[in-house]
């Protein structure tokens, strides 16, 4: 596992100027995204996998990547697939062609929520200002993804290395989570 | 600057920097590493405050957060914050402080006329005198009282300070840093454990900081206080939190910490917060919070001057200040006897030791003896005189016969006393623990753990330093091998000196003045006498917990900690029973006073609460849109022109839309794909309509109802394919909707194949409506045949809206022809965007929920939530047919069969017309039959909706009335200020009854 985990599919937006930039920690905004909600019982779950291209995986809190693509475990029966953003129909008539048969829903929720990138040395010091959840390396290690709540927002965390976090919250609640983390971090550039 | 009881040389604070302070205006010096008391101590300041009840002179009492009445305000940014104790307080340059309790000045204070008149205001006197009359409770008593109560003035101004919050979990959480929280945290950290070691105090160390007679490992122990620091550090597993104090333990180990960020620093950088709190889930937590003196309760024990004997002899070792000139000691147990020692060993000369216990110790008999200080054995202090400082002490010799005999009088400018220790068992009780009567220690101790916790040292009333250190050990390493199952070998430290000694007394004192004139303080800071306790007993308060409240003795700041014991034994002498039958109150969060702000932390301003904010918000606010609060959301309300107040505003977006074409952003109405072949049973048992026939691109309006038969929400539904629906909700209740549907499906269905995404946040929606909305949204609609019949009322199809997929929905809120363009969220702004500015271009509108609301009433659509109050069924409602009536089952189907529902008398929703047409109802106004109904007449119903229409040119209403469908046509009344208001019982479609505008 590397920083590089989620590099190939989650990146910083360059067109955007990073939210925080500080020798200790940064958040920038991530590039748009294709992500699709996949919700199926067990005997979905190898051809979804097949037809993505990356295997679901079935440990709780996990994740799955395969070049720019990635499989997050959300629950025993409920996946987020990532994959980049002009992918979307691709991927998705792709799984509902090979998926004729199993009951599964797949449903676009590309746009539903943005994701921030958090990292430096005091990114969980950061997160933990508003995540309740033991974000140290050995409770939360590189690639555990879940979902929590940050203050009073609903968000996913995924730990994409060992100082790098991706933060996605629904779109209308990320100026709370990006607007209290920059907040947090103020006191990092304290004399 | 001239410090004149400030020792030559010792102490931990810095002779080199000196600061400069002021108290009450006037100006003083003290060093870093003082605290605002003992910088006043070393400039012979004792007095620095007024009781609560009598306004007596008091002085500072202790060097620890338990000090009852060196509460002082400290200026800082323009403002001031009240009842800071002084002894917590770092003093920093430039620190500005004032005394409170106190008219005009603390020197002469008016309200020391309660202390001549005390025999007025006996325990009990709130309850005994602001009884009768009871007219006078609200206007006399409460304004009596208010102004009365408390002591410092709150601040005026808005908390300027920012306040954080940390989450953090641990194996093992030591709170307090003396010698056995040391050795704890030493011992818990060298097994590798993830360990929070906090102390209120500025640095780590505890007694140690003040200890004069021992050593560790040879060392000084201040030497060992700070290589423990150092090692602990250096440990990337340990979080050091000085200033930080432990206030509340609560369940599964859920300890909160508060750290004091800046409010030491002269200066502080505005980026730093001032506080933070820490939440910290700890798997175990080792309570290391020491113990604290009894003071002893002597008539007149109150004087400034007047102080805890350890308190003493921190301020000589610790920070360098003498308490006095000539201080006489007072105790009845050992360790006071260490800091008589300490004090002639700097010079101070110690008029005597008065120890109440007949025979003291030989050894340190000798030892007063070796420094030539007079010893009076079966002694006690049986007043005091001096107004603002003590001046001399009266002595009483214990006779044999229990009767005390006078012992002369002694002159002291400072008296130090000590009647024994008591654990600080605060944490454990907090952490519902039960205390047990310890009657060899006379003390209350930590019981059984109810918690992962375990109390070591002397908050469990393990005395003398080297049992303290091992004991510290022993708890650190259990705590950690409990905790993470690891081990380590340390070495442990091992200390010389330091001993406890014995000895301690509990209650008030043997005197020979007259026990009805004198004074003898229990309860420091609420003006609690022994006489108080007693009086409570005679009065029938037998329980320590009545006690408490008749007396307010124990409801000071420190909880009780300096006088539960004394005035338990008060009691239970009184009574003549044992102490553990007379009880101890249970010690709450929080441990010490705590600011509001660290509990509100981010919750203030504009991150109060998420603001979300939908696609359209920024051009909505460019054209001057009004918005309203629609729970987290902010949606405009209405779109006023130049010159145009709200009413007209509303009117002309009302006739606008009838007329031609309006636009109104629907995007914050809850979305929930429901996918799945088993898609329409899910909701054919969810809604009351039914669903399976429904064919695909066809829409229905759906009703939720809870089990009782209530409606909760509703919404359009759409059916995009055989196995996927898209469900609309309320924008409030978008939340509980698809829990409830969860709940539903994991709990109930699980045998269902459907899943359920929500999907709000995924849309941006513009509806667009009124008679010409086909031709204007047409240009624009690519792959969607929009003539009336390829696309009838209720439809939906997935097309293109300029160029991007979009699902168009055929609904109307309004009565008009209506439509629903839904495209994915990034491409809401250019939507709203396009259509905004064509739609201006094209005579129509863009118009906000006012609007809506005001459409919709006049077509008799409800609004979940403002027209039913969830005691409102369909039937109620007029919408039985959304009811399938030949469905098998739905969420609230039995409930609609309840007696109570089918019975007669249920309130209905009706139209109702005031017969003066230009009379708008308020809202929640009550309805009556009679004009002018008497008092006490139970209202027939009351207004949901009201506005003004403008294409009926009148004002309509909506309302819930009993038997309403049945009163079609009759008159009832709004009964108001301003005379009753008639208004005729209609049906609650006001426009377009046949519905022609909705088919074309």
């Amino acid at each position: 596992m590397s920083d590089l985990l989620a590099g190939d599919t989650i990146t910083p937006d360059a067109a955007k100027s990073p939210l925080l930039s500080l020798p200790t920690a940064s958040i920038s905004t991530a590039v748009p995204l294709t992500r699709l909600s996949f919700r199926g019982r067990n005997d979905a779950i190898e051809a979804a996998g097949d037809a993505f291209g990356v295997a679901l995986p079935t440990a709780p809190l996990s994740c799955a990547t395969a070049g720019s693509r990635a499989a997050l475990w959300m629950g025993p029966d409920e996946w987020t697939l990532l994959a980049p953003e002009d992918e979307l129909k691709t991927v998705f008539d792709t799984i509902e062609a090979k998926l004729a048969d199993p009951a599964h829903a797949l449903v676009d929720i590309s746009d539903r929520s943005q994701a921030i990138i958090v990292s430096g040395e005091k990114a969980t010091w950061l997160l933990n200002s508003g995540i309740f959840i033991d974000l140290s390396a050995e409770a939360f290690p590189v690639g555990t993804v879940t979902r929590t709540i940050f203050h009073k927002a609903p968000v996913m965390i995924w730990r994409t290395g060992i100082d790098t976090f991706v933060v996605d919250a629904w779109v209308t609640f990320m100026p709370y989570v990006s607007g209290l983390l920059v907040q947090a971090a103020e006191e990092l550039e304290a004399a | 600057m001239s410090q004149p009881f400030r020792t030559e040389k010792g102490g931990r604070i810095d002779r080199g920097e000196e600061l400069t302070f002021t108290f009450d205006g006037e100006e003083f010096h003290g060093h870093k590493g003082d605290t605002l008391a003992s910088a006043l101590l070393a400039n012979g300041v004792h007095l620095v405050g007024r009781s609560f009840k009598y306004h007596r002179p008091r002085g500072i009492l202790s060097s620890g957060s338990e000090e009852p009445n060196a509460l002082v305000g400290i200026y800082r940014n323009g403002d001031q914050t009240p009842n800071l104790r002084a002894t917590q307080i770092e003093l920093y340059d430039g620190l500005e402080a004032i005394s409170q309790n106190r008219f005009p000045s603390l020197g002469f204070d008016v309200g020391a006329v309660n202390d001549l008149l005390s025999p007025l205001f006996p325990a009990g006197f709130y309850y005994k005198t602001f009884m009768w009359p009871k007219s006078f409770w609200d206007r006399v008593y409460e304004p009596i009282i208010r102004s009365a109560a408390g002591l410092g003035k709150p601040p005026r101004t808005p908390d300027q300070d920012t306040y954080a919050n940390q989450f953090a979990h641990c194996d093992v959480l030591v709170a307090g840093s003396g010698p056995s929280g040391l050795a704890a945290a030493l011992a818990a950290a060298e097994t590798g454990a993830r360990v929070i070691l906090c102390d209120e105090q500025a640095e780590c160390g505890g007694s140690l900081l003040s200890e004069s007679n021992a050593s560790i490992d040879g060392k000084d122990p201040a030497n060992w206080v700070h290589e423990t620091v150092a090692r602990l550090s250096s440990m990337e597993n340990v979080t050091l939190l000085p200033r930080t104090t432990a206030f509340g333990y609560f369940a599964h180990n859920f300890v909160a910490l508060a750290e004091r960020v800046t409010d030491h620093l002269a200066e502080p950088d505005s980026k730093l917060p001032r506080e933070r709190l820490w939440q910290v889930r700890a798997k175990e937590v080792v309570i290391a919070a020491g113990a604290i003196e009894r003071p002893m309760v002597f008539p007149e024990n109150d004087r400034p001057g007047i102080m805890l004997a350890d308190a003493g002899r921190t301020y000589l070792n610790r920070y360098g200040v003498k308490v006095g000139h000539k201080v006489l000691v007072a105790t009845a147990c050992d360790t006071a006897w260490q800091a008589a020692f300490d004090l002639a060993d700097h010079g101070v000369e110690v008029v005597a030791i008065v120890d109440v216990r007949e025979t003291p110790p030989d050894n340190l008999i000798a030892i007063a003896e070796a420094r030539g200080i007079r010893v009076e054995a079966g002694c006690v202090v049986t007043g005091t005189l001096g107004r603002k400082r003590i001046k001399s002490a009266l002595l009483g010799r214990l006779m044999t016969s229990g009767q005390v005999a006078s012992g002369g009088q002694i002159d002291c400018d400072a008296l130090l006393m000590s009647g024994g220790w008591t654990p600080t068992v605060s944490l454990y009780s907090q952490s519902r623990g039960k205390v047990v009567w310890a009657p060899e220690k006379g003390a209350f101790l930590p019981g059984i753990s109810v918690q992962k916790e375990r109390s070591t040292g002397a908050s469990k009333a393990v005395y003398g330093l080297q049992a303290c250190l091992e004991d510290g050990y022993a708890a650190g390493e259990a705590a950690a091998t409990a905790a993470s199952g690891k081990t380590a070998t340390i070495t442990y430290s091992s200390a010389y000196g330091g001993e406890a000694g014995s000895g301690g007394i509990l209650g008030a004192l043997p005197h020979d003045r007259n026990a009805s004139r004198v004074k003898a303080f229990v309860d420091y800071q609420n003006d609690v006498t022994a006489k108080d306790v007693k009086l409570a007993v005679r009065e029938g308060m037998h329980s320590i917990e009545h006690i408490k409240r008749y007396t307010t003795t124990g409801m000071a700041t420190d909880q009780g900690r300096l006088s539960n014991m004394n005035a338990l034994e008060i009691a239970s002498g009184t009574l003549d029973k044992p102490v553990t039958d007379v009880g101890l109150t249970t010690f709450r969060q929080p441990y010490t006073p705590t600011t509001f702000g660290l509990f509100a932390g981010i919750s203030r301003g504009d991150f109060f609460d998420a603001v979300r904010k939908t696609a359209s918000h920024e051009w909505v606010v460019q054209h001057g849109g009004v918005f309203e609060d629609v729970s987290q959301w902010k949606r405009a309300w209405y779109f006023p022109k130049p010159g145009e107040d709200m009413h007209a505003a509303v009117e002309r977006e009302c006739r606008t839309v009838r007329e031609s074409v309006g636009l109104f952003d629907a995007s914050t109405l809850g979305k929930i794909e429901v996918v799945g072949p088993d898609a329409a049973e899910f909701l054919e048992r969810m809604y009351t309509n039914p669903w399976k026939k429904l064919a695909p691109g066809r829409c229905r309006y759906g009703l939720l109802l809870n089990d009782a038969g209530f409606i909760v929400d509703d919404g359009v539904i759409g059916r995009l394919a055989e196995d996927r629906f898209h469900v609309t909700t309320t924008t409030g209740g978008a939340p509980n909707v698809l829990a409830t549907m969860e709940d539903y499906l994991q709990t109930e269905w699980s045998d269902l194949n459907v899943w359920l995404t929500s999907t709000t946040e995924q849309y941006s929606v513009a509806a667009v409506q009124g008679p010409k909305a086909r031709e204007f949204i047409a240009p624009f609609i690519e792959g969607i045949d929009l003539s009336a019949d390829a696309f009838p009322h209720m439809s939906v199809k997935e097309g293109t809206f300029c160029g991007v997929p979009c699902r168009l929905f055929r609904i109307s809120f309004t009565g008009e022809l209506g439509f629903e363009i839904n495209v994915s969220r990034r491409y809401g702004e250019m939507m709203w965007e396009t259509l905004a500015t064509e739609i201006e271009k094209r005579g129509g509108t863009p118009y906000g929920t006012e609007t809506m609301h005001v459409l919709r009433a006049e077509k008799g659509y409800i609004i979940v939530g403002q027209d039913t109050d969830g005691t409102v069924t369909p039937y109620d409602a007029g919408m039985g047919w959304a009811i399938g009536k030949k469905k098998f089952d739905f969420v609230g189907k039995r409930g609609l069969a309840r007696t109570d529902l089918v019975a007669d008398g249920r309130k209905q929703f009706v139209g109702l017309l005031t017969k003066d047409p230009k009379i708008r109802l308020e809202e929640g106004a009550q309805i009556t039959t009679s004009e002018n109904p008497a008092t006490g007449t139970a209202a027939e119903g009351h207004v949901t909706s009201s506005y003004y229409s403008a294409a009926l040119e009148r004002t309509i209403a909506l309302a819930i009335v009993k038997n309403g469908h049945a009163r079609e046509g009759q008159t009832l009344y709004v009964p108001m200020p301003e005379g009753s208001i008639p208004v005729e019982v209609t049906g609650t479609v006001f426009y377009d009854k046949e519905g022609a505008q909705l088919n074309v």
